[in-house]
């Protein structure tokens, strides 16, 4: 039952992420995995189409990965497993919001789930690095390919000049670009 | 009369939503300005002090930013049903939008140039992250329980591949555990 698991997976995700950007990154990335919806190249094409599309990062990700898996009603399913969480809790929250907002429990957990985003997403990228730069696995020869240089280059670049307040949308538009231009002109075997 | 008014108030909440879905990128963070230039300035239905108590809300919470501030924001406004039409508002364009490109990328998945494309792209990609990890690095607290959770969270899930909810869940009662004892610690330093 496809839709009963794209519910209950995104239903776990949007439960367990906290905070925003590519909190969710770690999980969506590890039930994918497990689940043998995505391969890593799949998720990074997706994160890409996800950050030149408007919307919240992790409804773009559930509506993509319920379409790809169960239609429009897969896609629905998904979309609700993610929100359904939040939307209780804030409703209680929202109810009971000054003790919640005073209460030490709350606040101590959050001083461990904020940086412990840090270290999952460092560790979900690093995975993903390892798929983009040694996509048949780590071997000597990666360093004769010309895949492996362009890719380098293009993330050292692109690095630069997103800390340097580039926006996202620049930067997914310019790497394509390069893909697009050295792709055709050293007809890479891709 | 007063009935009329409230539903005019969720109407007017999913709309403004729908608008605050179909044109922010980057989801939860970048949509904060638009609310509070939207629902506190224009409609002034909410306050600045709301606007604040959104962010705290929003990162202390498991979930989207982006449903997070919809829910809290229309839940403040007209209750149950601004929730929910704040929150169905915010999805929607998303959702129309991606399951269209997603048929789309299936039927042209197989050109060449798509295939450039999207090789040139995942390197991007991985910049952009490590571009959002720079950015939390810099609003994470500097202390040692910090710089701890960090290392171990990533030691665990990269190195020895411990589930991520196992660490979450390790690293939530870390971060409890130590702020209560700093706390009593402090509590006993002034008595």
């Amino acid at each position: 039952m496809i839709y009963l698991k794209l519910f209950l997976t995104f239903f776990e995700i949007g439960l367990f992420t906290f905070g925003g950007g590519y909190a969710m990154l770690p999980l969506i990335q590890s039930e994918v995995l497990k689940n043998g919806w995505l391969t890593n190249t799949e998720i990074m094409n997706f994160v890409a189409v996800s950050e030149s599309t408007p919307g919240p990062f992790a409804i773009n990700m559930a509506t993509f990965i319920g379409t790809e898996k169960g239609g429009v009603f897969g896609a629905f399913c998904a979309t609700l497993g993610v929100v359904l969480p939040s939307f209780i809790i804030i409703l209680l929250v929202a109810v009971f919001y000054e003790k919640f907002k005073k209460n030490k429990v709350v606040k101590g957990c959050m001083t461990g789930l904020r940086p412990a985003a840090i270290g999952l997403i460092a560790s979900a990228a690093l995975s993903l690095a390892i798929t983009a730069f040694f996509e048949d696995g780590f071997s000597l020869s990666v360093f004769n390919s010309v895949e492996f240089y362009i890719s380098a280059a293009v993330c050292v670049i692109m690095t630069v000049l997103a800390l340097k307040k580039v926006h996202p949308i620049k930067i997914i538009t310019a790497s394509a670009a390069v893909g697009i231009i050295f792709g055709y002109a050293l007809k890479l075997p891709l | 009369m007063k009935k009329r008014e409230k539903l005019n108030k969720i109407w007017l909440l999913f709309v403004t939503f729908l608008k605050i879905g179909a044109f922010t990128f980057g989801g939860g963070y970048a949509m904060i300005p638009l609310i509070q230039k939207e629902i506190a300035d224009k409609k002034k239905w909410i306050t600045e002090d709301d606007i604040l108590d959104i962010i705290a809300i929003a990162e202390s919470t498991p979930g989207p930013i982006a449903v997070n501030s919809a829910t809290f924001v229309g839940f403040k406004v007209a209750g149950f049903w601004g929730a929910f039409a704040s929150t169905f508002g915010v999805v929607l364009p998303s959702f129309i939008i991606i399951t269209f490109i997603a048929y789309l990328l299936k039927n042209f998945n197989d050109y060449k140039g798509v295939k450039f494309a999207f090789f040139g792209v995942r390197a991007g990609v991985l910049a952009l992250i490590i571009k959002g990890l720079v950015s939390m690095y810099k609003q994470v607290p500097k202390n040692p329980v910090s710089y701890i959770v960090m290392g171990a969270s990533f030691i665990f899930a990269a190195i020895f591949d411990v589930s991520i909810l196992l660490v979450l869940i390790g690293c939530a009662l870390f971060g409890l555990v130590t702020s209560i004892i700093i706390s009593r610690r402090a509590n006993d330093d002034l008595s």
